[in-house]
């Protein structure tokens, strides 16, 4: 029997689809909201190292649970295919639960920059690159992420930061108490001539929206918080969405495909339920937030009679640009304990290195890590030491409580073969073809990364470090939890997916709203700038609304 | 909350001390196991083994922490693709321990097995096992569990008293609640 008719399907509840559920319902449109996870709070797994969604030795905490019904294929840089699993690096996971990725992530709450909206007008052409500028600048953007930092909540200071985007309202929460970790890279910063501040997060560091402040532990980056402290969709946006009558969340439903009419246009979204059946909801609208990754397989796999190819894939970029970051930087060992068992960690950074980097063209910011958890510093190694035996238990006594790693997310420059396909033979344990991932990064980012290791090394050297070490990117396709690019917003329909509302040029009733949009993807973490363009877009559909386009 | 405190020496000998009283059951050889997956033989090579991939100094080491609890279970359920690794792989240690010093592994001395695990992880080891699978990946296999058991939350069966965790001077168990501008300890 076909379900009710309802006015919008928003496919995703995390950091885009939250948002777009909560301004539609609040509009007045009846929404669904489908999301394939659970809705799980911080008693799941509670404060379990080896099962979250940083360390998954025992699986991935926050989605998706059952590894083997939720397989992806890698091919790798020789044309090997092989199937992947959610507990390893190769899937490139997000997180899949109720809020996405803001259930458990770090909560770096960052704009961009000007110049990341002009990367191509910043630097000129790339070679082997679809390096473009957004359709849209920051200025546009700006009323957007001031409305995320405010209605989720950002805490932090950024009033040192002489090189950010300016902004009309100050954060409405002001920076932690500084960690040793600070205390120690802050006037080493500026001895050096740099611009430390403190990081803006979206945590509470005092009572707001009716949730206590941070209480500073160790299970932070990849848990969800114990005191709901932490602001992600799910406690956030998502229940003002419930609280209007209007949405709908529907758990452990899982996507298949846009349903397109014989005139090119969504009339429904066919999902498996929580029981394994299959069903479809019509309706006037979709958006499309399932993450970079799955929204592009989402994509493709709405074959239609006027669509063969996949939904907006006429011009073959649908799930090309695939980007996260370069990851690098540098640890150093210092004489003394620098460790101080208080969360989040993270909590100085400099924008210095974003831009203006010599001969080059892209760079990062730079900030300390977060807190680390023993299994993950045992397992990564940082220094190369033998892994085991004494010499692993001497690394462990000795530099566990004595380093300060200082990391930043090189800013991709995008390459056309880092995509996400359909598989043509795997497929889900719903018989629904899976996320096929190959490409490598641009070798320019790779360059880059040596340049700001080379940077995090003399901030830790001038901080006192007695002994460092360069932590470079290496060439490997990069998504995993940054994931972005896969549906590229422009305004010509030959060299991107959505126009700059987001809205799939040639079907204007199907909207994508999560990090697939971003050209470029900063050199910074996105959640706060996919907010903020899930903002964006929502006000675009619901003033359409209002003029009845949709009907 | 206490203060995160080294365990001294001694303290250790006190624990060993009451461990070794309650009955090792390392040394169980009755026909019914604590064990879930590997036999009393199997546990006590594959402890050895772990022994020297954490060894106790003035420290607890991997064989304390109870780290062979944790890969029992691990290996029952979530790690069930691997068991025949883990089977073919012990009996393995024992043959290249056996070719390389005439003895299993367990009766051997700490330097003559770090020796044969040297061996394991060059790639090249003698014995049958190794026919049908690769020593070095197998012993990255064992390594990457015993740090996971020494590392990880003792809910899972290793990690006994928090003992890595205190080894690093980090609160256990975990903190409920601070005020945030807690000062440091
Ligand atoms: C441990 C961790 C730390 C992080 N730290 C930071 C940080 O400090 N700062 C920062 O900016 N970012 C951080 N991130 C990244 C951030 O969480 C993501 O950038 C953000 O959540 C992406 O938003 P999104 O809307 O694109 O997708 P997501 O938030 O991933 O949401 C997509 C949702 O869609 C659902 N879904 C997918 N396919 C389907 C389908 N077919 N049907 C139904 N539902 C579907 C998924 O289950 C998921 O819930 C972190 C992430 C993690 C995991
Ligand atoms: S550090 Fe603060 S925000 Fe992070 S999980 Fe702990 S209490 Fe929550």
């Amino acid at each position: 029997m076909a379900l009710p008719h309802v006015n919008a399907v928003v496919i995703g509840s995390g950091a885009g689809g939250g948002v777009a559920a909560k301004e539609l319902a609040e509009a007045g449109l009846s929404v669904v909201l489908l999301e394939r996870g659970r809705w799980q709070t911080a008693f799941d797994y509670r404060k379990d190292d080896l099962q979250n969604q940083r360390t998954t030795q025992l699986g991935p905490a926050f989605g998706p649970h059952d590894l083997k019904k939720n397989p992806r294929v890698r091919v790798d840089d020789n044309g090997n295919a092989r199937v992947v699993y959610a507990n390893g690096w190769d899937y490139q996971n997000n997180a899949m639960c109720v809020g996405g990725g803001t259930l458990s992530y770090g909560a770096m709450a960052w704009r961009f920059m000007e110049q990341d909206f002009r990367m191509r007008s910043t630097y000129g052409d790339v070679e082997n690159s679809t390096l473009a500028d957004w359709p849209i600048s920051y200025d546009d953007l700006e009323p957007f992420y001031e409305k995320a930092e405010w209605e989720i909540g950002v805490s932090g200071d950024d009033s040192g930061n002489p090189f950010k985007a300016p902004r009309k309202k100050a954060l409405p929460m002001p920076a932690l108490p500084h960690s040793r970790e600070c205390e120690i890279l802050k006037p080493a910063a500026l001895r050096l001539g740099l611009h430390p501040f403190d990081i803006p997060m979206l945590r509470n560091t005092v009572p707001f929206n009716e949730r206590p402040a941070c209480m500073r532990c160790r299970w932070c980056v990849g848990f969800a918080c114990e005191c709901n402290a932490k602001c992600g969709t799910q406690n956030t946006v998502i229940p003002k969405a419930l609280a209007t009558g209007n949405c709908e969340l529907r758990t452990e439903c899982l996507a298949k495909e846009v349903v397109i009419d014989d005139r090119g246009r969504a009339k429904a979204v066919a999902y498996f339920d929580e029981n394994d059946r299959l069903q479809e909801q019509p309706c006037d609208l979709v958006v499309v937030s399932c993450s970079a990754i799955e929204s592009a397989r989402l994509l493709l796999n709405s074959k239609s009679k006027l669509f063969p190819e996949g939904l907006g894939n006429r011009s073959d970029w649908v799930g090309r640009n695939l980007q996260g970051h370069s990851y690098c930087g540098a640890m150093g060992l210092f004489d003394e304990d620098v460790y101080d068992d208080l969360g989040p960690g993270a909590q100085i950074a400099i924008c210095d290195y974003n831009h203006g980097n010599p001969g080059m063209k892209t760079g990062a910011m730079l900030a300390n890590e977060f807190i680390r958890l023993p299994i993950q510093f045992a397992e990564s190694n940082y220094v190369g030491v033998k892994r085991w035996g004494i010499d692993h238990k001497n690394y462990m006594r000795t530099m566990f409580r004595r380093t300060i790693r200082v990391m930043g997310p090189v800013q991709e420059i995008p390459v056309f073969d880092a995509r996400v396909s359909v598989d043509p033979a795997v497929k889900d344990f719903w018989g629904i073809p899976v996320a096929r991932l190959s490409g490598s990064k641009h070798p320019h980012c790779v360059e880059v990364s040596y340049y700001i290791a080379e940077r995090a090394e003399a901030w830790l050297k001038e901080a006192g470090a007695i002994q460092t070490w360069r932590q470079p990117s290496g060439m490997g396709l990069s998504g995993g939890q940054h994931q972005a690019g896969t549906c590229r917003m422009g305004d010509d329909p030959a060299t991107s997916v959505v126009n700059r509302n987001g809205q799939i040029h040639d079907c204007d009733n199907v909207f994508v709203a999560d990090g697939s949009l971003h050209v470029t993807n900063g050199g910074f973490n996105p959640v706060l700038t996919i907010l903020a363009n899930a903002y964006r877009i929502s006000d675009y559909i619901t003033r359409e609304w209002k003029g009845s386009k949709f009907r | 909350m206490s203060k995160p405190r080294r365990l001294g020496r001694r303290t250790f000998l006190q624990i060993a001390a009451t461990v070794s009283a309650g009955g090792s059951i390392l040394a169980c050889k009755e026909p019914v196991t604590v064990w879930k997956f590997f036999t009393p033989e199997e546990i006590a090579t594959l402890d050895a083994v772990c022994e020297r991939i954490i060894p106790a100094d003035d420290y607890p080491g991997a064989s304390w922490a109870g780290v062979v609890n944790y890969i029992d279970r691990k290996v029952t359920y979530v790690f069930q693709d691997k068991q025949s690794q883990y089977r073919k792989g012990l009996a393995g240690v024992n043959d290249t321990s056996q070719a390389l010093f005439e003895a299993d592994f367990t009766a051997l001395s700490a330097e003559q097995q770090d020796s044969v695990l040297e061996t394991l992880s060059s790639g090249k080891a003698p014995g049958e096992a190794w026919k049908t699978q690769s020593p070095s990946s197998f012993f990255n296999l064992v390594i990457s569990h015993a740090m996971q058991g020494f590392y990880g939350d003792p809910r899972h069966g290793g990690n006994k008293d928090f003992i890595s965790w205190r080894m690093l001077g980090i609160p256990h168990p975990p903190v409920r609640a601070r005020r945030p501008a807690a000062p440091v300890a």
